[in-house]
């Protein structure tokens, strides 16, 4: 069973606020999930090589072009944005 | 019959043929309806049912007029017009349409206006279908019943007391009752197929690189697909062949002969090799699997030869595939931070998390914003993902994960090598109830059986009506699922049209 500090740390690893209440609810399910998981460890993988994705292919080019969106372009863009400043998308404070 | 009465019995029958898109461009092209009326019509068919069944989550009215003018206006100029061109359809709702509320059916998307098209939407567009909406999911495309919708409640329309499935619930359920005549889905897991599956319709995974994936609103990149949803297979096939080929905007699109795949439906499959997993036989049991025999039967009737292969790795696709796509999800929504778009929460309460360097105000943003706009299940598989992806645990859940999913490949890979097709149910069960599996997880989880191996090995799928069963006076549809090799779109969908039409 995972530990509260685990649940803790997972959940800032993925940015997520948790109440008290709820860390107690994930410790139970992710735990049984996890408990799911060891059904792999039958499997001896040592000498298999992993798949990333499926179709096997490689090194995909496109020209390295920026696409002008335009004035409604942009707008469309930043319409969406929270916060924004002098046409920028305003960030908190990072330092 | 009248055509009001044929929408209207569309999703009646399981086993009555409806080439829907063949005979309402037959109406069109001999002038006996205009597109405009004909869109109209649905709109006078989702007004009318929607309210119970709850499929749409916006409505694209202006875009569908508009659209549906240009088809008249090309008929009355004597041009011709393709099949599809005025025939009405929907959109699930994670995917972008230009200008257009686009939610996911989630909080955080609440308000979000998407900026430009989906690939698919600018291919629906150019081939002058018509977009009547957008539709219902489960939060992300989470989930096997569209219960985790924060926004309503679909109800399968053969029985308002069960779900339509998920995560493509509004866009199964919306082609189920008439409100539309196709439907666009997106299919991770099955999320296609099952819903397709428990309304009575057809549901179809291409193969992955098939179809682009630009503009769609990402849950699992190296499994999400999109696909059709129609009342027959010809239906599916004619929608496919307008958003298949490979697209720029989408490294992982295959290169494509820009098929016509409603072409290559010859209603004959004698000769060809149909493999039934004995491991997915086991432990399937009841009237599901009376209806699934029944079928094999009539596969074999129509010339096929039935052998039992062995999918040996079966067993580990479930976890494997749990462990997979929840590590690509806490990768691919990382992007709803409260700062670039979409939903910000500053309510600064304390969010219990530890320090991690970053300042109070910019963390709190971030923890606020995520923990009010995400649902349950969806903060679940990011922090498991999380958890599997996070140093020290990487090895033995993701690396060992990615070795299982190359080990199902191989399994197929095997399979293919002597049979044509693979042949299963789509689900274990029937559309099930509300809440009878939303506190239960993995039971929900092992909803998507049948249909989890089909996006780990990048195989096209496809599910079909086989036939129904009585439950509690009602009949409700049993799905059977097909898979082919990669890129066979034409033998998969002529194997099922040709199972359909006999």
């Amino acid at each position: 069973m995972l530990s509260k500090d685990e649940i803790l740390n997972i959940a800032t690893l993925a940015r997520i606020g948790l109440s008290e209440k709820e860390i107690e609810k994930y410790r139970t399910e992710l735990s049984a999930v996890l408990d799911y998981f060891k059904k792999l460890n039958e499997l001896d993988v040592s000498e298999v090589e992993p798949i990333g994705h499926i179709t096997g292919m490689q090194n995909v080019y496109r020209n390295d072009r920026n696409e002008d969106f335009g004035d409604s372009g942009r707008e469309a863009i930043f319409k969406n944005a929270p916060e924004t400043k002098d046409g920028y998308i305003k960030v908190k404070s990072v330092l | 019959m009248t055509w009001d009465k044929k929408v209207s019995m569309s999703h009646v029958a399981c086993h009555m043929l409806v080439k829907m898109i063949r005979e309402l461009h037959e109406k069109l092209i001999n002038r006996e309806i205009t597109a405009t009326e004909l869109a109209q019509k649905y709109f006078d068919v989702i007004e009318k049912k929607d309210g119970k069944v709850k499929a749409y989550l916006t409505l694209t009215k202006e875009l569908a007029m508009a659209q549906a003018q240009a088809v008249d206006e090309k008929i009355a100029k004597g041009e011709e017009i393709e099949l599809i061109e005025g025939i009405p359809g929907a959109i699930k709702d994670n995917i972008c349409i230009s200008g257009t509320r686009t939610t996911a059916s989630s909080k955080i998307l609440d308000s979000y206006i998407a900026p430009n098209d989906a690939t698919v939407v600018k291919k629906i567009k150019e081939s002058g279908a018509v977009i009547l909406g957008k539709t219902n999911l489960d939060e992300f495309a989470m989930g096997s019943s569209t219960e985790n919708s924060p926004y309503q409640k679909t109800s399968n329309p053969l029985d308002e007391n069960r779900v339509p499935g998920g995560s493509s619930g509004g866009s199964a359920a919306a082609v189920a009752a008439g409100e539309a005549v196709w439907s666009l889905g997106t299919d991770t897991g099955g999320s296609i197929r099952q819903p397709a599956s428990f309304c009575g319709v057809v549901g179809l995974k291409p193969t992955y690189g098939r179809v682009s994936r630009s503009g769609v609103i990402a849950m699992a990149s190296s499994l999400d697909q999109v696909g059709s949803i129609a009342s027959s297979v010809e239906d599916a096939a004619i929608v496919l062949s307008e958003i298949a080929g490979q697209d720029l905007l989408d490294a992982t699109s295959a290169q494509s002969a820009d098929k016509r795949y409603e072409d290559y439906l010859f209603g004959d499959i004698s000769g060809k090799t149909v493999g039934v997993p004995k491991e997915y036989m086991d432990g399937l049991d009841g009237e599901i699997r009376e209806v699934f025999e029944k079928s094999l039967e009539k596969f074999k009737s129509l010339g096929a030869k039935i052998e039992t292969i062995s999918l040996p790795n079966s067993d580990y696709a479930l976890p494997a595939y749990y462990i997979i796509m929840p590590s690509e999800v806490s990768s691919n929504l990382a992007r709803y931070d409260g700062i670039k778009y979409g939903l910000r929460v500053d309510d600064q309460k304390d969010s219990k998390v530890k320090e991690n360097g970053l300042p109070k105000t910019l963390l709190e943003t971030y923890l606020d914003t995520r923990k009010i706009g995400f649902g349950d299940e969806v903060k679940r598989r990011i922090m498991l993902g999380t958890f599997a992806l996070s140093a020290g645990y990487y090895d033995a859940y993701y690396l060992k994960a990615q070795k299982v999913r190359a080990l199902i490949r191989k399994d197929f890979e095997n399979a293919f090598e002597k049979v044509d097709f693979i042949y299963c149910p789509t689900a274990p069960e029937i559309a099930f109830k509300f809440g009878e599996k939303s506190n239960d997880l993995l039971k929900m989880y092992l909803s998507d059986i049948y249909t989890i191996t089909a996006n780990l090995s990048g195989t096209p799928a496809i599910s079909f009506p086989i036939g129904n069963v009585n439950i509690e006076g009602k009949m409700l549809p049993v799905g059977g699922q097909l898979m082919a090799k990669w890129f066979d779109e034409e033998g998969l969908l002529n194997a099922a049209h040709t199972f359909e039409i006999n």
